[in-house]
């Protein structure tokens, strides 16, 4: 169940990618709609992250290519963003929550050039969006995990990018937050942006996502949400796994799939 | 006179290295100060051999290579024999520095550098050494205008580079997602120590001079969550130190390089006793549950 589309807005073609030789992602060729909350879901080391790294750019890959706009990378950086996974940067670093909300206007200043005013009211602006301009001058050291990554993703919105690139952003953050960023992405989506989401929350994936990709290290499916979270590709997906065959299990009973009981029980067997 | 001149040397190297170290210690990579600084010595002594002369313009230029030559060394044994990354930049700079020993040794006659020198500079000579015009005009000491030129050069390379060196420290996947080149900006903060090194290698010598890109920088980290304020604060930390550092060489009639990397150390105990938000004597953050539980 690998749909492909017409004009996208990401296009992946045959890529693979390893580290140290060893291949952690082999042969992914897909395409991604404009104007989609995408989820990108699977088991721990199924390559999520490395996907959306290998999308952008950031790791060498050893075969296949990826065009963003229908363009090459380097051309469109201004118009891609990108909020990593929380744990990746040190949050004693000495700088402020509007310190690193500016840092999302750095890619259009360039070099020599200050803030001006207009990059200091997009900044503060995207910390509205995310409810946190009372925190501008905050340290980074005192936020909360929730906050932490709201401060990430009014970095991304402060570049007002076209296409969005998140490492699990719902990863560990209290449940305000989930909330709040899901209604920002939504609204991002009707705006016309592609949003594309490292997510590993089955049970929340068929309400968040319209468009899902199931990956384990090689794509095992790629298309609107209602066609690809069924039994059958999950279990493709996190294959003979137990303690996440039981979670399809949830999920499926939510969906209300019939089979779900006879299904699973062969596959433990 | 000579007073000014050496502590104005002993300002100058203070002031680059606790710029660039503010950098180094932020990404983790202090240590690389240090291979950076014992590595460059083969590049010294390879284009004092080369121009046979103690110019500053090639020694500089062959400083810088090896360097950069060091990081990349680290990053390649890192990543490709797979050691970790302490391991590596161990073996490099011994390694490099090594040669540089072998070098002097071999070539003692034709060098004019001395392995004392070497290690642990001698910034008291700062005054003889002085820069005299084909006119007979005396421009003053020849380092001073050497580490003077070299200063200038991280004052611009920080105030343009401000916000690239900033974003690549705090989060190099995001620079690099937004088309800021985190290698380009790496190898251009380590050519900046290897300059730096090189140019307070004969005031303040290999060993010393890690303490000045390291001490200072930890010092202001400690006392302000302000990159801004963390970067000035550095530089006049290393000042002090060198202004007090000469008058206590003075008094006690010692080194005067030692002086000044004995008392970064007292400012980093201080800081580290009493600074108000990190400080173990003062901190209300980190003594309260302390006290609670007695």
């Amino acid at each position: 169940m690998i749909l492909q589309v017409e004009n996208p807005v990401v296009e992946v073609h045959d890529l693979t990618v390893s580290y140290d030789r060893k291949p952690v992602l082999w042969g992914v060729d897909l395409t991604i709609p404009a104007g989609a909350l995408v989820g990108v879901i699977g088991p721990n080391g199924a390559g999520k992250s490395t996907l959306i790294k290998a999308m952008m750019d950031l790791l060498p890959s050893g075969s296949g290519y990826v065009r963003l706009f229908d363009k090459q990378i380097k051309d469109v950086r201004k118009r891609i963003s990108y909020v990593p996974q929380r744990e990746s940067v040190d949050w004693d670093f000495p700088a402020s929550v509007f310190d690193v909300v500016l840092m999302g206007r750095y890619g259009n200043m360039g070099l020599f050039k200050r803030p001006r005013q207009a990059d200091k009211d997009a900044a503060m602006q995207a910390l509205t969006k995310v409810g946190m301009q009372a925190y501008a001058d905050r340290q980074i050291s005192q936020l909360s995990g929730g906050q932490q990554q709201r401060v990430f993703l009014a970095r991304a919105l402060a570049q007002n990018a076209d296409l969005y690139f998140m490492d699990e952003p719902f990863a560990g953050v209290d449940i305000a937050t989930e909330t709040a960023i899901i209604e920002l992405l939504r609204t991002m989506r009707d705006q016309g942006k592609t949003v594309i989401v490292v997510h590993h929350d089955l049970q929340s994936a068929a309400d968040y996502f319209d468009w899902v990709v199931l990956l384990n290290m090689r794509l095992v499916a790629s298309g609107p949400t209602e066609k690809v979270l069924t039994q059958e590709l999950l279990e493709q997906t996190y294959g003979g796994k137990l303690t996440v065959l039981s979670k399809v299990g949830d999920l499926l009973r939510k969906q209300e799939f019939p089979s779900r009981e006879t299904k699973v029980k062969r596959v433990k067997s | 006179m000579n007073a000014f001149w050496i502590i104005l040397t002993g300002s100058l190297v203070a002031t680059c290295c606790s710029l660039l170290g503010c950098y180094l210690i932020l990404r983790r990579m202090a240590m690389v100060g240090d291979a950076i600084s014992h590595a460059v010595l083969p590049g010294i002594v390879i284009a004092f051999l080369l121009t046979g002369s103690r110019d500053s313009v090639p020694m500089l230029i062959g400083a810088g290579l090896l360097g950069v030559l060091t990081t990349f060394l680290i990053e390649f044994f890192h990543r490709y024999a797979r050691v970790q990354s302490d391991a590596a930049i161990g073996v490099t700079f011994t390694w490099l520095f090594a040669i540089g020993i072998i070098l002097i040794s071999v070539f003692a006659g034709q060098v004019d550098l001395d392995q004392d020198c070497v290690l642990y500079g001698e910034i008291a000579y700062v005054p003889l050494d002085l820069w005299i015009t084909e006119g007979g005009l005396s421009m003053g000491p020849r380092t001073v205008w050497t580490i003077g030129a070299v200063t200038i050069l991280i004052l611009l390379f920080i105030i343009i580079g401000y916000k690239e060196l900033f974003l690549t420290a705090f989060d190099p996947g995001y620079a690099a997602a937004i088309g800021v080149s985190t290698s380009l900006w790496y190898y251009l903060l380590m050519t900046a120590v290897s300059l730096t090194t090189v140019a307070s290698f004969e005031s303040v010598g290999a060993i010393l001079v890690v303490a000045l890109l390291v001490a200072p920088p930890a010092t202001a980290y400690l006392l302000t969550d302000n990159f801004k304020t963390m970067l000035v604060l550095s530089v006049i930390l290393g000042i002090v130190a060198a202004f007090a550092g000469y008058y206590l060489a003075v008094w006690i009639d010692g080194s005067i390089a030692g002086a000044i990397a004995t008392v970064t150390g007292f400012e980093f105990i201080l800081a580290f006793l009493f600074s108000p938000s990190r400080g173990i004597l003062i901190s209300k953050k980190l003594v309260e549950p302390v006290q609670q539980q007695v």
